[in-house]
């Protein structure tokens, strides 16, 4: 082992691991997907296992999460995805990603048999004609359907994840799926507005309308926040709420800018200070784990200034203030007072955090805020 | 040396694309001056030559033999704003051909040289150029140019340019109809400054027309207004290449090398004479170009300050009527406030500081030189709308004489402008059946501003025009203000007529809130005459700028779109506590941008 992986082993606490497969691709997603390939699945598990070994080092021997996302993780062969999970190290947060149409009370019982702590359900929406412009498979029944499998399996945390900003989606439309989603009483919501990703089929037949429908929508955000907030949930990341003590654990090792590992196709890791991204091509991949090498990845090293800006950028999304000594060198004292004096951000205490409003502004704010 | 019974000075007057330099060319080919083939090989090996030899410039007066004749052919430069340069080179000749495009006829540019070669008791040689093109009228053409000057139709030559046809005609008929210069050979020297240039190698080169005495080389030499001296360097003419001879005589025209470093201690009109042994009076007609309309020129980089200002410093090598000082404006950063004879000196400067000189130039909407009498009693000239006071007295402004030449459908269009803009009415005549030539007063401040454009549009590009300042008048002008977020904006304050003044306002204020992105708070964009509002909008905040997933594979992209957002923010003017992207500036002062709507 060389002097530089041995000063960066074993700093991981986080692991991520990429299952690409998808029953049909979703007009709108950027994310790097396979379609069908069931004949593949154990070979990818056994490629995931491999480059697990192979990056052993960098992870500590205590895991705190695991998160396994897609693609879509419930697709994946069940014996594969059985012998995936039972050879992942355990974590005290164990979370996967699953579409409402794969979960059955069989897949519920597997996942709780194999360890799993933690489901964050695709629902993306209730409204059957809006499901339809997404190109989801599932419909809001399968939604319900999935939940209480779930909770009949006795899990006590799963998350929903809500799409808002969808052509044709109207504000009532919009607070009926709060709604919707509030009845069924999650743990965790995630509201991400929908984004007309560059190159996605979605853009190429909706973007025009999404750009004409920006100014409409331009409160639905405030709207959502609003409501999900006032039914007694924790706003403690821009797109994440929670209930108390629910946060999703992995995700908020991101935000604070811990170091993660990440196994799979297209996934990313970033290891004291070097960040790696492992091509997205399932052959290449296969072949080179089959063989025992380390498949293809760009590098990208992070010297101590980006790692602050990371932190800043990242930390400004949480609730939570972000200790002020951590990004004061990248942090332009004259944008703060300004941003201050907008009542954009403030102080608290040795911290940094935004507003309400200044939360709504994240992006143009932490602009201004990086010196 | 030539007598002066053998000389001829002539100029070629005509409107743009008349076919002056096609003209000019044939008139080098057919005395042989230059041989078709040696045309351009020979004009290329020269300027190699010439600049081996140490001297760039371009002839401004070409000598050519014909039937033993010296004819000495005067460059006049062929913008309106440069009536006084042409008057001048006008004044260094007893001839001129007027030029006119048979298909074409007489534009308001060709009246204005007649009128100018006409005050400067010219020859006038009528020529209708262009007869081999298939939509030429000559007779029409004729016929008006005949009217025009008083000439009898069958004395205006038909000639092609292009093709040769009747160049030879025209020559002689300059030998013929233009006088031989008059001058006293024995009486102490006098030459006329017709232009000048400057040489990177060899200073301030003069082009003159000699009147009285023989100048010679190495000798101490003065310019009567200006009091400059210096030692002539070398003495001669073009023909076309440069050459240098001993003596200058009486009616000759050539240059002089002066060896000085700066053009605007050598003005054109000026009078040279000997140092030793001057004359008494300088010829007349001398005159101190003032500029007429003013701007602000910034770069649209500020680091690019310095280029600008060592570009400036090169053009006015060459040109002495740029003026210009710094400005600095709080919206826009460091620049200068520049004055121009005219609109098209102002973009002919402009646009030669961004080709040649390769900056990024943003302009600030062009304004006249107004004379202001304050309230305390003091008079003072305003060339910037940031500084004319708000409590005035009483205000002049300079009005121009503009002449019009339209189809005679178009003449409502033009009067409905004219009147829009204040002008009064002067008056109209036919110049033919179907063309109408119009004269208007109008404020200089009302033509600067857009007029050239809605004269296009309205006249669907069919109208000519000139103008002459006349003067200053009175008027009713009032200062608006832009104010963003209660910020005053230096730069897009503006000096209107009391009754444009709310629709003007009101302009600015919609184009800037369209121009101006949210901010992060409401913007309140308010016009104002003092401290009254005139005209007002909002911009309203922003509500949401937010990036919504960002999760571990994300982090590096996320952090680039901040980034770029950053950069972006660079590229603002920060005005207040508003950013302003440069292209809000642009679209509100940019000539183009500045319409009526």
């Amino acid at each position: 082992m060389t002097a530089t992986a041995a000063a960066t082993a074993a700093t991981a606490r986080h692991l991520y691991v990429h299952l690409p497969f998808c029953a049909h691709r979703c007009g709108y997603c950027d994310f790097v997907t396979v379609l069908g390939r069931g004949d593949q699945h154990a070979a990818y598990v056994d490629a995931l296992l491999s480059e697990l070994e192979l990056e052993r080092a960098s992870l500590a021997p205590e895991v705190e999460t695991v998160f396994l996302g897609g693609g879509t993780p419930t697709l994946t062969d069940p014996v594969a995805l059985r012998r995936l999970l039972g050879s992942l190290p355990r974590a005290a947060e164990f979370t996967i990603e699953a579409n409402p149409e794969t979960v059955t009370p069989e897949l519920a019982a597997l996942l709780r048999e194999s360890g799993v702590t933690r489901v964050s359900l695709g629902a993306q929406t209730f409204r059957p004609e809006l499901l339809e412009v997404l190109e989801r498979r599932a419909g809001p029944e399968d939604v319900r359907r999935a939940f209480y499998h779930l909770r009949d399996a006795s899990f006590d945390n799963i998350s929903l994840d809500l799409l808002y900003g969808i052509p044709g989606q109207s504000a009532s439309d919009l607070e009926r799926d709060i709604e919707d989603a509030l009845e069924l009483d999650p743990e965790h919501l995630s509201c991400y507005e929908l984004e007309a990703k560059p190159g996605t089929r979605f853009t190429h037949a909706h973007g025009e309308e999404l750009v004409s429908q920006a100014e409409a929508m331009e409160n639905y955000f405030e709207r959502v926040v609003e409501l999900v907030a006032g039914a007694g949930y924790r706003w403690y990341e821009t797109a994440n709420f929670c209930r108390p003590g629910r946060e999703a654990r992995h995700n908020l090792a991101y935000w604070e800018g811990r170091d993660y590992l990440g196994l799979g196709i297209g996934a990313v890791s970033t290891v004291a200070g070097r960040r790696w991204r492992t091509k997205p091509s399932l052959a290449q991949y296969l072949a080179a784990l089959a063989g025992g090498r380390r498949p293809e990845r760009e590098v990208e090293l992070l010297d101590a200034v980006t790692q602050r800006q990371e932190r800043l950028i990242l930390g400004l999304r949480l609730d939570e203030p972000l200790p002020l000594a951590d990004v004061e060198p990248v942090l332009s004292v004259e944008a703060l007072a300004r941003l201050e004096g907008l009542g954009l951000a403030e102080r608290r205490g040795d911290g940094l955090a935004l507003t309400r409003r200044g939360r709504f502004l994240g992006g143009a704010v932490t602009a201004e805020l990086l010196a | 040396m030539s007598s002066l019974e053998r000389i001829r000075n002539f100029s070629i007057v005509a409107h743009i694309d008349h076919g002056k330099s096609t003209l000019a060319d044939r008139i080098l080919e057919v005395t042989r001056t230059l041989s078709k083939r040696e045309m351009r090989a020979q004009v290329l090996d020269s300027m190699d030559l010439e600049r081996e030899r140490g001297i760039t410039i371009k002839a401004q007066a070409v000598r050519v033999g014909w039937k033993g004749y010296q004819l000495n052919l005067i460059d006049t430069p062929g913008h309106v704003d440069f009536t006084y340069e042409v008057s001048r080179a006008l004044q260094a000749c007893e001839g001129a051909l007027l030029v006119v495009d048979a298909a074409q006829g007489i534009q308001a540019q060709t009246l204005a040289n007649a009128y100018l070669a006409l005050e400067n008791d010219l020859e006038i040689v009528p020529v209708v150029n262009k007869i081999d093109l298939p939509q030429a009228d000559p007779d029409s053409a004729a016929a008006e140019i005949a009217e025009l000057i008083g000439e009898d139709p069958a004395r205006v030559l038909r000639i092609s340019a292009k093709t040769g046809e009747g160049v030879e005609a025209v020559l002689d008929a300059i030998v013929e109809r233009v006088p031989p210069p008059s001058g006293e050979p024995d009486a102490p020297p006098r030459a006329l400054i017709f232009d000048s240039a400057y040489d990177q190698y060899r200073g301030v080169v003069a082009f003159v027309r000699s009147v009285d005495g023989v100048f010679r080389p190495r000798e101490r030499v003065r310019a009567m207004a200006q009091g400059t001296t210096f030692e002539t360097e070398e003495l001669g003419f073009f023909s076309p290449e440069r050459s240098p001879t001993q003596t200058l005589a009486a009616g000759e025209v050539g240059y002089v090398i002066t060896g000085l470093k700066d053009v605007s201690r050598l003005r054109v009109g000026d009078t040279l004479t000997s140092a030793g042994g001057p004359a008494s009076e300088p010829l007349p007609g001398y005159k101190e170009v003032k500029p007429t309309v003013f701007a602000g020129l910034f770069p649209t980089d500020s680091d690019e300050y310095p280029e600008l200002r060592d570009a400036l410093d090169k053009l006015k090598l060459n040109d002495a009527s740029l003026f210009y000082e710094p400005e600095t404006s709080q919206a826009l950063g460091f620049g200068f406030r520049c004055g121009f004879l005219g609109l098209l000196h102002m973009e002919i400067v402009r646009e030669r500081l961004e080709r040649e000189f390769d900056l990024d130039l943003l302009v600030t909407a062009p304004n006249v030189a107004y004379r202001v009498l304050t309230k305390a009693g003091e008079e003072v000239e305003v060339h910037n709308p940031a500084e004319f006071p708000r409590e005035v007295e009483r205000v002049e402004e300079p009005y121009i004489r503009a002449t019009t030449i339209v189809p005679k459908e178009y003449v409502g269009a033009v009067m409905e402008l004219n009147t829009e803009r204040r002008g009064r009415f002067h008056h109209m005549e036919y110049l033919s059946e179907q063309r109408v030539l119009l004269a208007y007063d109008l404020p200089l401040g009302e033509v600067v501003y857009d007029y050239y454009d809605q004269l296009k549009s309205r006249t669907k590009g069919y109208a000519s025009f000139d103008y002459d300042v006349i003067g200053f008048h009175e008027g009713e002008l009032v200062r608006v203000d832009i104010m963003l977020a209660g910020d005053l904006v230096d730069a897009l304050s503006v000096i209107v007529h009391r009754e444009g003044a709310y629709a003007r306002a009101k302009a600015l204020v919609d184009r800037l809130r369209a121009e101006i992105p949210r901010q992060m708070f409401d913007v309140p964009v308010q016009a104002a005459i003092g401290s009254r509002i005139i005209a007002r909008e909002t911009i309203k905040a922003r509500r949401k700028d937010v990036l919504a997933k960002c999760y571990g594979g994300d982090i590096t992209r996320k952090r680039k779109l901040i980034e770029r957002q950053k950069k972006g923010k660079k590229r603002m003017k920060q005005v207040g506590t508003v950013e302003v992207p440069q292209e809000a500036f642009l679209a509100v002062l940019d000539l183009n941008g500045g319409g009526r709507s």
